[in-house]
């Protein structure tokens, strides 16, 4: 058999079957859902394709069980719609970065979020309430999956409390794919909030947002997200914020709120601000399509498409000053924080360009606090020749080689996606 | 229960084993005479006992690398151990293997409050973390009911749960970062003070992988600003069913409580017999719901579920006024082990997980099972997560009672898979469920989990025998069965 296949599986047997081909014939392929996130990670050199598109559909939820099935080709669409209607969610707040990956208009699917399950998963993406609900990891429940040996296995289960065997469903989860093809995944959902609040702090620098950002987390209040964002990256969504603006998100029952509201309100607002800040209050109505906008990094649209993205997770106290220092002067480098600085987002200017993208400086940066950089967008040479995800201390990167192996050892799926040779 | 065989060769080097590691761990580190290692020969399931080769209490990290490395060039068996209060023998002693006692690492190394985190080493108790931030309005969340004993470190090998779960997760959950020795001596640190580790989830797989694949010599753990306020509801139902519809109508009016736990009538009647908490002997379940938060997330909580258990039939309720009547609603739950131990000889603590809704037919059958037996149980139930305990009463002393118990227990484990569940919750498989792996697992699963495994310790040295109904060697787990040139797959739609 020669030639590029594009297998696009129906059943499971079925993708077993195209995987004992791959077996067979030492072949790789990339594995593909939904498309959004294809350019998420370092190019491939793979000749074949394993669509997992088809394997699709929830099969399972029982929202007084709090738990939820589907196959990995599920639209995450289709899945909000069926938590919305019995009032749940996947509370890690899985960003849809297809805006930001395939470019585009965000509005061009109708408002409809593009990818899929099984791309949340494998790739552990979570959004702003990861400060206080987690990340994907801390939700998937169980995982079905044919891995390099050309064998289907299961790993968790459907319950929430389970210590039966190795966390395998973790490992999976941000794997970006490099370990199994999934074909049933288990999670956990929860509750939406009644009502949710955003205190808005106006007029905000980077110092400021250090400092509000901590202290905000720190409160009793319960801060289910807390962001900063600079004038220009918020002027869409908010107007003219000045330097830029802090938000601090409030969830929960109605008089919870109200009352964690005032509180927060009250350390942090009118003098301890200082005369020139401004403090407003976007109530329920408002905010949630900013916070869904900030979930999808939606302000970074506005930037030059070709301009080199960095995620970047440090410990939260450090995100504000991490963020200054990794600001060139004299350019138009702009970043924005996330998860109450734990999460910085970092757009290169294009206009002063760098062979790496920032590599060196972005890397070395974090040397002294710890954390790890990931290069999201950038053009294909540039994802080829820099290492996209944080290399690992020679120890740690034999030890994710030899797991690679222990699912993987022909490197048959994904190779090459998170780590050269892995 | 069969243990992997006493390595003869091992065994007749020992004395220039222990003269060894006495060279890496100087002074009273390590223990040789049978009578001192006595203390090491069993964990929290006592009903397995070996005394182990030798016992070394190493102080740092670099100690735990070289004696690892050592073992690791000798092939020499080890077993990790926190304070050894594992209920499924994952602290069992092998007798041909090294001991390896983290108690010596009992400091707490670092409070970060504006990065909400501690830094500790892995002999430090669950409860010492909490106590260490308390006074700043801070605590860790997980707390396993042996707390005050427990340590962080076994916490993070059996990914340790509690009472409050449901709303504040377990173990894995409340993790940021650990250091981790190899069996071969290599140093490697997953995470940090990030909210993400980066590249493969190792440190989700690492907890709960009871002392297999790697020892904890530091842990990160995420802090959380201790609740404004906590408040109890003791409802009691007519029947099971009932108590079970409370708790779905709960969840599905979107309340998460902080715990919510379930107990039945013979664990009732046992708790208040012993400590007298209060509670009303004439219903068929009761249920402790409580909440936490701001006072007036509290206070407009309340009234809901009062509202809400009404509509499930309570025919009991209050609702604790302050601290002391919370704990009083709490004493006769947190009592309820040894309550059960009072009223008999011995029991036999189960761990299963079970789908919620599940919990009348389980019980049902457990009822069926213990006529069959003729042995009572009672049972605690996290119902918030499904996790049931069953306590099986049996006397020691009577001749082939223990092994009944023991059978009465997997017939439980098998039904709580059956019914869509797990074979343990929070106390592990260790060497207790190690043999009914398969009731869960298929067998290309369990080659899954060996071969990683394999990634972690291809020789096998660390803590075999626990876990895995049967051990594969590493070679024969990485063999492909695949025959070349097929196509036989015509069907599978492609573009």
């Amino acid at each position: 058999m020669s030639g590029a296949q594009a297998f696009r599986p129906e059943t499971d047997d079925q993708l077993l079957e195209a995987v004992r081909w791959l077996v067979s014939e030492d072949a790789p392929a990339e594995l593909v859902g939904r498309g959004t996130k294809r350019r998420f990670g370092r190019p491939m050199q793979t000749e074949h394709t394993l669509d997992l598109s088809a394997l699709a559909g929830i099969r399972l939820y029982e929202p007084d069980e709090l738990v939820l099935s589907a196959g990995p080709g599920t639209p995450m669409a289709d899945i909000e719609a069926a938590l919305a209607e019995a009032r749940q969610m996947l509370a890690f707040e899985p960003p849809d970065l297809s805006a930001l990956l395939a470019g585009g208009d965000p509005d061009a699917a109708g408002g409809q979020r593009r990818d899929s399950l099984g791309g949340v998963i494998a790739c552990n993406l979570a959004g702003p309430r990861r400060v206080t609900a987690g990340a994907a990891r801390d939700h998937v429940l169980g995982v079905e999956g044919v891995g390099g040996h050309a064998m289907v296995f299961k790993t968790g289960g459907r319950v929430v409390k389970n210590v039966t065997g190795y966390d395998l469903s973790k490992l999976l989860t941000g794997s970006h794919g490099t370990l199994a093809a999934m074909t049933h995944l288990t999670v956990k959902v929860l509750p939406a909030p009644e009502t949710e609040a955003t205190l808005v702090l106006s007029d905000t620098d980077l110092a400021d947002a250090g400092r509000l950002l901590t202290t905000g987390m720190a409160e009793p209040a319960a801060v289910s997200g807390a962001a900063w964002l600079p004038g220009r990256l918020a002027a869409g969504s908010f107007g003219d914020v000045g330097a830029g603006v802090v938000l601090l998100r409030l969830e929960g029952f109605a008089a919870s709120v109200a009352d964690r509201q005032a509180a927060l309100a009250g350390r942090l607002g009118a003098g301890r601000l200082g005369a020139e800040r401004s403090l407003t209050v976007l109530d329920a109505e408002a905010p949630a399509d900013r916070w869904r906008g900030l979930r999808d990094a939606l302000p970074l649209t506005v930037l030059n498409a070709d301009a080199p993205l960095w995620r970047i997770s440090v410990p939260p106290s450090a995100g504000a000053w991490i963020l200054q220092a990794l600001l060139r002067p004299e350019t138009d480098d702009i970043g924005l924080l996330d998860w109450g600085g734990g999460l910085i987002w970092l757009a290169v200017d294009v206009a002063a360009p760098e062979g790496d993208a920032g590599e060196t400086r972005v890397r070395a940066a974090l040397a002294a606090v710890g954390g790890h950089a990931t290069l999201v967008r950038a053009p294909d040479p540039i994802r080829a020749a820099a290492p996209v995800f944080q290399p690992q201390p020679s120890a740690l990167a034999a030890l994710t080689a030899r797991v690679k192996e222990s699912f993987d050892p022909k490197h048959l799926l994904n190779p090459g996606r998170m780590y050269a040779g892995i | 229960m069969k243990m992997p065989e006493l390595d003869a060769d091992v065994l007749a080097r020992r004395r220039e084993i222990v003269q060894a590691l006495r060279r890496i761990v100087p002074g009273e580190g390590v223990i040789d005479s049978e009578d001192e290692m006595r203390v090491f020969e069993s964990d929290g399931l006592t009903a397995y006992r070996t005394v182990p080769m030798v016992v070394v209490l190493p102080e740092n990290t670099g100690q735990i690398s070289r004696v690892l490395r050592y073992c690791h060039e000798h092939k020499i068996k080890v077993v990790p151990r926190g304070a050894g209060t594992s209920l499924s023998g994952g602290a069992l002693p092998l007798g041909d293997g090294v001991l390896l006692g983290l108690a010596k690492l009992n400091r707490i190394l670092e409070i970060d409050h504006d990065n909400r985190c501690a830094r500790v080493q892995p002999g430090v108790t669950n409860l010492g973390i909490t106590q260490a931030v308390a006074h700043d309005g801070w605590y860790y969340a997980p707390d396993p009911s042996s707390q005050i004993a427990c340590t962080i470190g076994g916490n993070v090998a059996e990914n340790s749960g509690g009472v409050h779960c449901l709303k504040y997760g377990l173990t894995t959950n409340n993790l940021l970062g650990v250091e981790m020795v190899l069996m071969d001596g290599e140093v490697v640190r997953l995470g940090g003070k990030h909210l993400d580790a980066d590249g493969y989830d190792l440190l989700g797989v690492i907890t709960g992988s009871e002392g297999l694949l790697g020892v904890v010599t530091e842990v990160t753990v995420r802090l959380l600003r201790t609740p404004e306020a906590t408040r109890a509801m003791l409802l009691g139902f007519p029947s099971v069913e009932a108590g079970g519809d409370c708790v779905a109508r709960i969840i599905a009016a979107g309340i998460v409580p902080a715990g919510l736990e379930m107990m039945d009538r013979p664990a009732i009647h046992a708790a208040e017999d012993f400590v007298q908490a209060g509670y009303p002997r004439d219903v068929e379940s009761l249920l402790i719901v409580e909440v936490d938060g701001p006072p007036a997330e509290i206070d407009a909580l309340i009234p809901r579920l009062q509202e809400i258990a009404r509509e499930a039939g309570a025919v009991t309720m209050r609702v604790s006024e302050d601290d002391d009547e919370r704990a009083r609603f709490w004493a006769g739950r947190k009592a309820a082990f040894p309550a059960v131990g009072r009223i008999s000889p011995d029991y036999y603590c189960m761990d299963g997980t079970i789908p919620r809704g599940r919990l009348p037919e389980v019980l049902t059958r457990t009822t069926e099972l213990s006529a069959q037996f003729g042995l009572r149980v009672a049972n605690v139930f996290h119902a918030g997560d499904g996790n049931l305990h069953p306590l099986i009463l049996y006397d020691a002393n009577n001749p082939g009672e223990l092994e009944k118990a023991e059978e009465f227990g997997a017939e439980i484990l098998k039904l709580c898979v059956e019914v869509g569940g797990v074979l343990t919750g929070e106390h592990g498989v260790g060497v207790e469920k190690r043999d009914l792996m398969e009731v869960q697992f298929g067998e290309d699963d369990l080659k899954q989990q060996q071969r990683l495994k394999c990634a972690f310790d291809p020789e096998g040295l660390l803590n075999p025998g626990k876990m895995f109904p049967r051990l594969h060697r590493c070679a024969e787990l990485g063999r492909m069965h695949i025959h070349h040139g097929q196509m036989p797959f015509p069907d599978i739609p492609r573009f």
